[in-house]
């Protein structure tokens, strides 16, 4: 088989992993999907790192760089903005709050 | 280290990313669906330092790179408020595409004239998509920041500019085949650039997140494409899943506002100017004081309270839930219509009102909640408008028709909370605004709300 089939069949496994994973989710979990989904690919750091490490010139390692602080934002942010938006989610009281509690919690 | 051993622990991250998706689907596993992608990222981050061929001549560089973009993103991810939320995740987005843009810039750079065809493909593909996605994110970021205009920007001959540019983009593209030059790489780079805004400011209102998810499923692929230059499995696998869950989380978005993704895009420029609404300045509006609120509600057996985006700009969500404890123990049966994309972003109002710890049962889902507004006394809109305009249901040619909205002119009676007479995101004149039964409270939410609970607990 030629690397290039392979790189295809990668892709197309892929393809259809990505539709099967996130075909039945509720809309309250688009955004942070979205937001997830949006992190993950800020694995291009992997790639601005790897194409900064092999420069030859500065106008490459100049460019490589400006990539690799890009990619970071991407990924770090987005990972960390998404378990953010994911915390509201966890504990959530299964019992109603009692009416005593009115007014005590805003911060 | 070892190509084997590497190759495997690759192997790990990818799974980890696979996990990740599938864990954020759910909202039990959501949370740690994240984390698990978070470390396989932080792995693989490590893991290519020690991949093999690495030169480490620039090491510090990248290091001090990697170390910015920490103290850059992170406080920008921990402070940001809630309200901000979607503009953030385009501006990260927006990055990431200019991050694959440049890394396919320097691949180029360093692509000989051995080169094959397919890698300069993939390469001069990264480059234009990575492009598009970065300026298109910019402007959706300036949009929702309502630093531009959030309706849609539409000017004569609009669409054959854009048909040019992505003519003059495809037709530089060619000549960057051709050439293998510097030049033809910087024009094409611009045109992309171009192309990216134009395709974004026909995109109004509401729209705009639907638009985020499709650029991240377009920054998605480009780093699926840089990975095929780059040789990197991971990149491939880690775009194409973001591609391909993109595309359907876009479609799942569009669906839920009733709209095809075709007329998302395209729709601006088939669309008429709307006719202006007739006489519209000159009608009468009833409006209350927060006593005749505080009435109405002590007195009716079920309110349903419909949060919209004026809710989280004004960050009542603890208001409106000790208005909604308060009525509870008065008796009153209380429910949260939730529209599927109330607010700038689909679930973000079960974000904000999980954040005020609303019991879960109460928030009701526009279908469920839509059969009861018959049997409802009062309807309590907070800031919300678009989703509950009946212009999406009887004047076909604006800009939400065919848009499911919360049926609240069913309901006994509206109150709606609002900063202004000023219409929704997407620029619609409201005709609930002006019926009878229809009472409109001005003022910034929290505020109205505030003073709402203290007229309740005098009465």
């Amino acid at each position: 088989m030629s690397s290039n089939l392979v790189w295809l069949s990668i892709f197309v496994l892929s393809v259809f992993i990505g539709f099967e994973v996130v075909s039945k989710v509720s809309t309250t979990l688009h955004t942070p999907l979205m937001s997830g989904a949006n992190a993950i690919h800020g694995i291009i750091l992997v790639g601005a790192i790897t194409v900064t490490d092999h420069a030859d010139t500065n106008l490459q390692l100049g460019l490589g760089i400006a990539a690799v602080v890009l990619a970071t934002i991407n990924m770090v942010g987005g990972f960390v903005v998404t378990d953010r938006m994911l915390e509201m989610f966890k504990g959530k009281p299964r019992v109603k709050k009692s009416v005593d509690a009115v007014g005590g919690e805003t911060k | 280290m070892n190509t084997n051993l590497y190759g495997v622990l690759i192997l790990a991250v990818s799974v980890c990313f696979i996990m990740a998706l599938k864990g954020l689907s759910s909202p039990k596993s959501a949370r740690r669906g994240n984390l698990i992608g978070a470390a396989g990222a932080f792995v693989a981050t490590d893991l290519v330092f020690w991949a093999p061929g690495m030169t480490h001549q620039h090491k510090w560089w990248i290091l001090g790179a990697i170390a910015f973009g920490v103290v850059v993103g992170v406080p920008a991810a921990r402070k940001i408020q809630m309200t901000q939320m979607p503009q953030l995740v385009a501006l990260f987005n927006g990055v990431g595409g200019g991050a694959a843009a440049l890394v396919a810039i320097v691949e180029y750079l360093k692509l000989g004239s051995g080169a094959s065809t397919a890698e300069v493909v993939a390469t001069v593909f990264t480059v234009i998509v990575g492009c598009i996605s970065f300026s298109g994110s910019i402007v959706t970021f300036l949009k929702l920041q309502e630093i531009m205009t959030t309706r849609p920007v539409v000017f004569p001959g609009g669409r054959f500019v854009i048909a040019g540019t992505l003519l003059g983009t495809l037709g530089a593209a060619e000549w960057v085949i051709h050439s293998m030059g510097n030049t033809s790489l910087a024009v094409m780079a611009v045109l992309a650039l171009l192309f990216g805004v134009l395709f974004v400011l026909p995109v109004g209102g509401a729209d705009v997140p639907i638009v985020i998810s499709l650029l991240n499923a377009f920054t998605g692929l480009t780093v699926a494409a840089s990975g095929y230059v780059l040789q990197s499995t991971l990149l491939i696998v880690a775009g194409t899943l973001v591609g391909a869950s993109g595309t359907i989380l876009t479609r799942l978005m569009a669906a839920a506002m009733g709209r095809s993704l075709f007329g998302t895009l395209f729709g601006a420029f088939t669309a008429k100017p709307q006719a202006a609404v007739e006489g519209g300045e000159a009608r009468s509006v009833k409006s209350g004081s927060p006593d005749d609120v505080a009435i109405l509600l002590n007195y009716a057996q079920r309110v349903v309270i419909v949060p919209g985006f004026g809710l989280a700009v004004a960050q009542a969500q603890h208001t409106v839930r000790e208005l909604a404890d308060l009525l509870t123990s008065k008796g009153v049966d209380i429910a949260y219509g939730i529209h599927p994309v109330a607010g700038r972003m689909p679930g973000h109002m079960n974000v904000l009102l999980a954040e005020a710890n609303v019991p879960y049962e109460q928030l009701v889902e526009m279908d469920e909640v839509n059969p009861t507004f018959p049997q409802t006394d009062v309807v309590l809109v907070v800031g919300a408008n678009d989703v509950v305009n009946p212009a999406a249901k009887t004047s076909p040619g604006c800009p939400i028709y065919g848009m499911p909205i919360l049926d609240v002119a069913s309901a006994g009676n509206v109150i709606f909370l609002k900063r202004s007479m000023r219409p929704g995101f997407a620029g619609i004149e409201n005709e609930l605004l002006y019926d009878p039964k229809t009472t409109l409270l001005f003022g910034d939410a929290k505020d109205s709300l505030t003073k709402v609970v203290s007229a309740l607990k005098a009465l």
